[in-house]
């Protein structure tokens, strides 16, 4: 039996132990000794979050199936335990052999959220790993980055060895085969370095500088290292049908987020909203074979004993076969007791149709994202919805039965005006309206409507990364102005308002835009106590503006200016396929209130196409 | 039908809660393909309860759920299939179906049925009990002088109040040792011998999980369980510590529970909850 790295009476006095032990099922079970590679995955929030990661989940699958290589995972104490191993001096472990992770060859750390940035110097210090790259040695893991935010990693870069940029499929074996390669012949942690910067996708900060235009903005970024490239460009796996996806994922004992099994079914997606960021990194569009999935599910559902499955993808509706996938899941599997969970459909007669027979209509809500209150400002985020599928969506979901709705929008788009924020209030209310327009005896008590508003934060790689952001001031004005305009609503007993806080969007933008010089702004406010920042009762906003005042840098800079068309931006050396004469080209389109069709209707020449495949290549309308 | 099913947890998933033990079985019985009863609605759920809850940081020979089947192989096969996708640390090592209830009769569940717990608490090592205790024979002269008082007092609390409870009436047996506990416990039992049918029940003869440490302070306590009378050890041990003037350290003692009981209501006489047919 493995020895475990905490003490009994440590584990007994900690929230939820079994954070800490491992042993799960499937859990992978080598001999560290027996391996040439030790590698230790993080995911750095809280182990019921991390564990909810399907991305982790594929590089464990990926990287365990070589035989010379044992992958482990860690994931950020919680703040209890954090406090005890500072005190006790007790080093940072790996959940599966229990060995400090300082022992291991690499460090990769996936980045799903920048409010996780402060989680990722937790680790590091815990682990006993030198916080700056710069000052770690031969001794230290390589500590690697990926997933969404390294498509800007500037913020972190200080921190970071190098950044794989892409999806995880590609590239692996060919890093370790290097290392392996570069430790055999005694090359030093530098020499790796550089020569992982020819591996394509490879980001390795050290080899590029930075300098800086009087007015802050970036005049250049140019390599300092021949064997770097000058881009660095975005892997994607063109082939989603084989291999490579992890049909024993691990059992967590603690109810995670995600407690189920997780069927990815595509990759990427065609609408191209255009302050969605995820659709624009992740295209092309690319579908699992719906054979694959069925085969998938079957041995996912035997290996794991969960007893519910959910299918993931950023838009499932425009999966080719949705229909086949769903009707077999649930005449495969209902029967025998398996919840089958949808993620956010349209809502048209198919998806109700499913909804029913899934879930318990009287217990269930049905949810819309229109994003925005008016049709103007739908068209300006080219969000394919109109205000008659969600009334009539509504009408059919009411009619079967259904008298809950949720609501997503988004304040502080750009071109927003009054009236755009009052049509939340108004579309809000239609939708009631649509519910009491049923005659009284088929209607099933009263409507309860929820609308929520989150504030937009404009990402990089979007059509709005040059787009000014809302000041809190701004969104908490904005947000007034709404509560109001719901209490002006004839339904406004059958609807309730829900917002997200501002300052926490605030910081959320700096950091998503952010470049090198907030890394000194990050540790300041890690070194005083900032931590779990994404959870509400963690996050500190004085701490923050602190450091952001001793570094003598304003947030301003970063959220509270529209950008030039031609500014060098901090993550322009990055090609994720889709080019930036396109971005700007959608950019003016929304300001011109211009819809862009999706990928399947027409192609628009968004660059993603370089990469051979997926939907650039099945489209009708493709030139 | 109804299954008994008696298991063991040991070693790290001692650390597991028993909310999240529940969900591992019912996960384990779908891995394992058993053909389980379903609740009915919109979420079923397998039919499962357990007899009593174990507490985080306890280990277990003879842990016990009931459960729902629709069909089965034999009880031994039925076994190997399960602890085939056991993690370590759990293991299943009786599986006995119970007789089906006659007519306006309900099935008898293990959590009404259970009325007492024998448990091993040993004293882990590196923890002291003070000056006055320094080895096993101070311990077992001193604990008898304690578990001897005419009353032993807690402050006991509920949910909603504190009481003061003379405990000394829910321990029902103490022993040091195992051949004394043994002894013992072969007074407290009732004679009854259950007969094995293959087709019906499977226990595995297996040794005990229970952790060992060198300093070899110990005892065995049979203590009320369930819902008439319930007394946790750790309650004794705070007991204890209180009497030599010690302050309580529950990181001090590792529990381990035994085995469960049923008290025959002709005899008094304790019957183990894997001995029983319904």
């Amino acid at each position: 039996m493995r020895k475990l790295a905490l003490s009994d009476e440590i584990l007994l006095s900690v929230e939820k132990p079994a954070r800490y032990i491992g042993g799960e099922i499937n859990m992978q079970r080598k001999d560290p000794k027996a391996v040439d590679i030790r590698f230790c995955m993080c995911f750095p929030d809280v182990y019921e979050i991390g564990m909810s990661h399907l991305g982790i989940q594929i590089l464990y699958d990926i990287l365990n199936r070589r035989e010379d290589t044992y992958c482990e995972r860690v994931y950020s104490p919680w703040v209890d335990l954090d406090k005890l191993m500072r005190e006790q001096n007790i080093p940072l472990f790996a959940l599966e052999s229990q060995d400090p992770v300082k022992d291991f060859d690499f460090l990769g750390i996936t980045l799903q959220y920048e409010m996780c940035y402060t989680n990722i110097l937790q680790i590091l210090e815990l682990s006993g790993i030198p916080i700056y790259s710069k000052d770690r040695t031969d001794e230290d893991p390589i500590v690697i980055g990926g997933g969404p935010c390294s498509y800007n990693p500037e913020p972190i870069a200080d921190f970071f060895d190098f950044f794989y940029i892409g999806e995880g499929e590609t590239a692996y074996n060919d890093i370790l085969d290097l290392y392996k390669e570069c430790k055999k012949s005694g090359k030093s942690r530098r020499e790796f370095l550089e020569l992982v910067a020819g591996i394509e996708g490879m980001y390795v900060p050290a080899l590029y500088d930075v300098e800086y235009n009087d007015d802050n903005t970036i005049k250049s970024i140019a390599k300092n290292n021949d064997l770097a490239p000058d881009k660095v460009k975005k892997q994607a796996e063109m082939n989603l049908s084989e291999a490579f996806y992890p049909t024993n994922p691990i059992v967590p004992y603690l109810q995670v987020t995600q407690d189920r099994v997780v069927l990815e079914i595509q990759r990427g997606c065609i609408r191209g909203c255009r302050f969605c960021q995820a659709g624009m990194i992740y295209r092309p569009t690319r579908e699992r074979d719906i054979d694959y999935l069925k085969k998938c599910a079957y041995e996912m559902l035997k290996s794991t004993g969960h007893e519910e499955i959910s299918l993931s993808s950023l838009s499932s509706s425009d999966y080719s076969n949705l229909e086949e996938l769903v009707y077999f899941l649930i005449d495969e599997f209902g029967s025998k007791g398996i919840n089958i969970s949808l993620p956010s459909l349209r809502i048209d007669a198919f998806s109700l149709d499913v909804m029913s027979k899934v879930q318990d209509v009287r217990k269930s809500s049905l949810t819309f994202a229109p994003e925005a209150g008016s049709q103007r400002l739908r068209d300006v985020i080219n969000k394919g919805l109109s205000e008659e599928e969600i009334l009539s969506g509504a009408t059919a979901a009411f009619n079967s039965g259904w008298n809950r709705v949720k609501l997503y929008f988004m304040m502080g788009l750009p071109t927003e005006t009054e009236e755009d924020i009052e049509g939340i209030a108004i579309l809000t209310d239609k939708i009631a309206r649509e519910y009491y327009d049923i005659p009284k005896e088929q209607r099933q008590g009263k409507v309860s409507v929820v609308a929520s508003t989150s504030f937009f934060v404009p990402k990089p790689f979007t059509p709005f990364q040059w787009c000014r952001m809302d000041t809190p001031k701004e969104y908490l004005e904005k947000q007034k102005y709404l509560r109001s305009k719901i209490n002006e609503q004839l339904n406004r007993k059958s609807i309730k308002y829900n917002w997200h806080e501002a300052e926490l969007s605030e910081l959320e933008g700096v950091l998503a835009r952010g470049d090198r010089r907030l890394s000194k702004v990050i540790y300041d406010a890690y070194k005083s106590g900032c931590l779990y920042d994404s959870w509400g009762e963690h996050f500190n906003y004085e701490k923050w503006l602190k450091a952001f005042e001793d570094n003598h840098i304003s947030m301003e800079f970063y959220n509270s200016r529209e950008r030039k068309e031609d500014e060098i931006f901090p993550w322009d050396f990055i090609d994720v396929g889709v080019s930036k004469a396109f971005l700007l080209r959608e950019y003016k389109r929304a300001k011109d209130v211009k819809v862009t069709p999706n990928c399947r209707e027409l192609c628009y020449n968004c660059g993603a196409k370089s990469f051979g495949g997926g939907v650039c290549f099945l489209a009708e309308g493709g030139n | 039908m109804k299954v008994r099913i008696k298991f063991k947890k040991f070693g790290e998933m001692k650390f597991i809660g028993h909310l999240d033990v529940m969900r591992y079985f019912q996960k384990a019985f779908r891995r394992a393909e058993f053909d389980s009863e379903y609740t009915k609605g919109y979420n079923p759920h397998q039919v499962m309860s357990f007899a009593s809850p174990l507490g985080l940081g306890l280990t277990s020979d003879g842990e016990y759920m009931d459960i729902g089947l629709i069909s089965g192989q034999s009880p031994e096969i039925m076994v190997k299939r399960i602890n085939e996708v056991m993690a370590d640390g759990f293991q299943v090592i009786g599986y006995h179906i119970l007789k089906e209830p006659g007519e306006n009769e309900k099935n008898v569940t293990a959590m009404s049925l259970v009325s007492s717990s024998d448990y091993l608490i040993s004293l882990k090592d590196s923890y002291s009990l003070g000056a006055k205790i320094s080895s096993r024979e101070d311990f077992c002269e001193t604990f008898l002088e304690f578990i001897n008082s005419p009353e032993i007092m807690i402050n006991k609390k509920t949910k909603k109040s504190e009481k003061l409870v003379d405990i000394k009436p829910m321990v029902t047996l103490v022993a040091f040792d195992e051949i004394e506990y043994k002894d013992k416990l072969k007074s407290a039992l009732s004679d009854v011998t259950h007969r094995i049918d293959n087709n019906q029940s499977y226990f595995a003869d297996t040794e005990s999980v229970a952790d060992i440490y060198d300093n070899d302070i110990k005892v065995y306590l049979q203590l009320d369980t369930g819902s008439v009378s319930n007394l946790k050890p750790e309650l004794v041990m705070e007991a204890f510590s209180s009497y030599i003037n010690i302050d309580y350290n529950p990181h001090a003692w590792q529990v381990h529970r035994l085995e469960m009981y049923t008290r025959d209501d002709k005899t008094k006489k304790l019957i183990s909850l894997d001995k029983l047919e319904k």
